[in-house]
């Protein structure tokens, strides 16, 4: 055989063209294409459907082209993305061409004369309409690969114009409501015609997103540089200000995004809370638990029973009345960590599969618990328990609120400004507590004064003595956003605590671990436990949310999304769990319009995610380190063995 | 008087019978060795030790007290510290972590600081890699780790299994002094290895192992000096 380097492989073209051409080939076969092609992208331009069929050889041959370096021998990076779109286009043409012979009415009801006419662009000509679709294939698959030739930055930049028109196309509907809601109906009209991008407008946000992206990119590097060399106390303030502008941004996000948005924000929220505490059995101990959704019903119907006011409230039952949403919140934790060490304790000893088995079993107990005759007169059976009031708050407990929380922020800006060194004690326990309490107590003063004097002044007929009723998705939103930034906060302390590696001692060896005096038991009783908290804090929010709580709503389902999230984003990476509960969860409420096809698609990403970025979207440092190359590591001279 | 002793105990995987009558002893600031083929339970004794196997008949004495009952967590802070086979360094904590975990059970600041400064000493090495991944060092490095980390708990007595097992030669010597080094230092140490050669030249006395039973024991000079020893294990005809 010839080895030189100038032999082709054709396999490797052929494997790729084909597997471009089979998914346009079985996007055809289940109907997508045609549902698709209702939708039109861009007015007069361009449909979902035909993006499909422009985008499957245009995405392989941009990923794939730069990796068939050895297979492709001399042929020049286009020809190479240009040979695989024409073999790509092979399947599809051959299925336009099957159909005319053979009936698949039958079998498959949608290759059927609107496929074929989707796939021949609507021309009266098979043949001219089968050379057309090969042509514009066999064109994909050309720029896919021509794009890899720009240099980084302009094709970065490129890519973001792109993925920004095709984003906005695809969601108009609720890009158009978000804009109608803000501005005038006209200013939506100039943009959209009936919902849909015009092309007008396609063309001028690609333009200003690929020029936006582009200075980004060229000047990237230099904020970094200028950032790095300021000095500890003024970058400690630039941080400081991009959390107060981040944490401003989501407190006006969904006065931004109006209600539909802020559902699905809400949703994400609660499956992130589940995430952040799920990532402290998986992430940092290891404990694959499958039945995470025990501790979300748990909390969900501690609530409900609780509070509801219905007949099996316990306000009905026992006439205790004082009960309301924020006295039971603590207790539906407490019900969750308890049941978590309760389910904890049989498994101790199981390892692995055997362990994700168990807990996968727990999983399934409690749905049919929920479900069964012998508990309905508690927890109601099928029916549920109904009549869950909505939280109330009164507006002086929010205005006093309000006063603590800007307190804390101005005592943690201060300390920037006064006395920066100060050590009120060598005990750093003392030292800690001692700056916190006295910069937090000159914030106060301060907080205080302000929004007192400002009321006296301006708003001298604001009445403080009433209810204010958390209602809605809007509302629920803060209850979540609190919920989750209490969460983060222990994530992170946890992370990087004593405690927190003594769980990552045991995911790496557990014998070894006890050998170095780590009480296993323990400590995975404490990771269940405290893992289980947020699965609590989850379902009692949950439950006031929805105002009815019903077994249906934990099945497995709820832990695979849990568990997905958390693979995604990146095992032990507490950005990477808000990164993957977005994409996630927050992708598919978005792309609910698909309706049938949702769960092909949300498949279809998770494989495309698993193969692109098998550790995750955004990964913990330590499995960056593992898997990046860490030239300090193969440069150092390495003792040998 | 005897730091360690073990009396006829008996150890069991499921059915197989592993340790059959097991008795030895350790003296305070000793190096013992076990040494013994492939399967003749030299692993299992110090498992059994350390408590992560637990034996069905016979007892296990430390300084005085009877220690079968105690978790392997509580060992550690009884005083007894092990560097596992194959090292088993936590391969995805940094050299400075794995050297906290050594540390996990004790609570005085002061003293697992000089420990620390002790260990980085001992290994300057480590204390270049203190923020490298346990995992991706070599193997002689990892083998720095895994011994440091079981000093940072500060051990009446350390268990090493197999220290020599997949490093080079010249690493191997570099490993047995620092064992020495350890030793001098007050450290009393059982040691376990296949390389018989090396840990005699080391040892002050050692025990041979077949299938689960002491067949011979004596200082290390005579060790090194009896014909079977010699055949079996010394490769010496």
């Amino acid at each position: 055989m010839n080895t030189t380097q100038h032999t082709i492989n054709w396999k490797a073209f052929l494997k790729y063209g084909l597997l471009a051409g089979l998914v346009i080939v079985y996007v055809s076969a289940v109907g997508m294409l045609e549902a698709f092609n209702e939708r039109e992208v861009i007015r007069d331009v361009v449909t979902l459907g035909q993006l499909l069929i422009v985008g499957a050889p245009f995405f392989i041959s941009l990923i794939i082209t730069q990796h068939l370096e050895k297979d492709a021998g001399n042929i020049p990076l286009p020809a190479r993305g240009l040979i695989i779109g024409a073999i790509a286009s092979i399947p599809p043409v051959v299925l336009v061409g099957l159909t005319q012979v053979i009936n698949f009415r039958p079998i498959l009801v949608n290759i059927n004369r609107g496929m074929v006419e989707v796939l021949t662009f609507e021309n009266e000509s098979l043949l001219v309409g089968s050379l057309i679709l090969a042509a514009v294939m066999t064109v994909a698959g050309l720029a896919g690969s021509s794009i890899t030739l720009l240099p980084a930055k302009p094709r970065r930049a490129l890519l973001i114009g792109l993925i920004w028109v095709l984003g906005v196309g695809v969601m108009s509907e609720l890009v158009t409501g978000v804009l109608s809601e803000h501005f005038s109906r006209d200013f939506e009209r100039s943009l959209f015609e009936r919902d849909t991008l015009k092309a007008t407008t396609a063309a001028g946000l690609f333009l200003i997103t690929t020029l936006i992206a582009l200075g980004w990119g060229y000047s990237n590097d230099d904020i970094k540089k200028q950032y790095r060399a300021l000095p500890t106390s003024s970058q400690q303030i630039a941080r400081g200000s991009g959390f107060l502008l981040l944490g401003l941004f989501l407190i006006v996000l969904p006065q931004i995004v109006g209600s539909a948005l802020s559902e699905t924000l809400s949703i994400v929220g609660l499956f992130m809370l589940m995430g952040l505490g799920l990532n402290i059995a998986i992430g940092l101990a290891g404990l694959l638990d499958l039945g995470y959704v025990t501790n979300y019903a748990v909390g969900a119907y501690v609530m409900a029973v609780m509070t509801s006011t219905g007949a099996l409230g316990l306000a009905e039952k026992t006439g205790v009345d004082f009960l309301n949403f924020w006295i039971v919140l603590p207790i539906s934790v407490i019900a969750a960590m308890i049941t978590g060490f309760i389910f904890a304790v049989p498994v101790l000893r199981m390892r692995g599969d055997y362990l994700a088995i168990a807990t996968l079993g727990f999983g399934e107990i409690i749905r049919i618990l929920a479900l069964s005759d012998w508990l309905a007169p508690i927890i109601g059976g099928a029916q549920g328990v109904l009549f869950i009031p909505n939280p109330t708050i009164d507006h002086i407990v929010l205005w006093r609120g309000g006063q603590i929380i800007a307190a804390l922020l101005i005592g943690h800006i201060l300390r920037a400004f006064i006395k920066p060194d100060w050590q009120p004690s060598d005990n750093i326990y003392v030292a800690t507590i001692t700056k916190f309490a006295a910069y937090s107590a000159m914030g106060l003063v301060i907080s205080v004064a302000a929004s007192e004097i400002v009321r006296a002044i301006f708003f001298s007929s604001l009445d403080l003595s009433g209810q204010a009723i958390v209602r809605g998705p809007q509302q629920i939103y803060y209850v979540i956003l609190g919920a989750a930034i209490l969460a983060l906060t222990v994530s992170v302390r946890l992370n990087n605590s004593r405690t927190g590696r003594q769980w990552m001692a045991i995911r790496e060896d557990e014998d070894v671990a006890a050998a170095m005096g780590i009480s296993t038991a323990r400590a995975k009783l404490l990771a269940f436990t405290i893992s289980a908290a947020t699965g609590g804090l989850a379902g009692g929010i949950l439950a006031v949310k929805l105002g009815t709580v019903f077994p249906t709503s934990f099945n497995l389902l709820v832990s695979i999304n849990v568990l997905s999230l958390i693979i995604i984003g990146g095992m032990g990476s507490i950005p990477g769990i808000i990164l993957g509960a977005l994409f996630l969860l927050g992708l598919p409420e978005l792309l609910r319009e698909f309706e049938e096809f949702r769960l092909l698609l949300y498949g279809a990403l998770l494989v495309a995610m698993m193969l692109l970025r098998p550790e995750g979207l955004w990964p913990s440092a330590v499995r960056r380190r593992e898997l990046a190359d860490d030239d300090s590591v193969s440069t150092a001279p390495a003792v040998g063995d | 008087m005897a730091l360690l002793e073990l009396n006829n105990v008996h150890a069991y995987y499921g059915n197989i019978h592993a340790l059959k009558g097991i008795s030895l002893q350790v003296d305070e600031g000793e190096i013992v060795t076990l040494i013994g083929g492939n399967g003749a339970g030299k692993t299992t004794t110090l498992r059994t030790i350390s408590g992560l196997l637990k034996p069905r008949e016979g007892n296990i004495i430390l300084a005085g007290e009877d220690i079968i009952a105690y978790k392997p967590n509580e060992l550690v802070a009884k005083g007894i510290a092990m560097v596992p086979e194959g090292r088993g360094v936590f391969a995805k904590l940094s050299v400075a972590d794995n050297l906290e975990m050594g540390a996990f059970t004790r609570n005085d600041k002061a003293g697992i600081l000089q420990d620390l400064e002790y260990v980085y000493n001992l290994f300057p090495r480590l204390y270049e890699r203190r923020t490298q991944l346990a995992g991706t060092m070599s193997g002689g490095e990892q083998q720095m780790l895994a011994t440091a980390r079981a000093l940072m708990a500060r051990p009446k007595v350390l268990l090493m299994d197999e220290p020599s097992m997949g490093l080079a030669p010249v690493l191997v010597d570099t490993i047995f002094d620092t064992i020495q080094e350890i030793n001098n230092e007050g450290t009393t140490i059982l040691l376990v290895e296949q390389n018989a050669h090396v840990a005699l030249q080391i040892a002050d006395r050692g025990y041979v192992l077949q299938t689960g039973e002491i067949v011979l024991s004596g200082d290390a000079q005579t060790l090194q000096k009896d014909e079977t020893v010699q055949k079996a294990y010394l490769g010496m005809e």
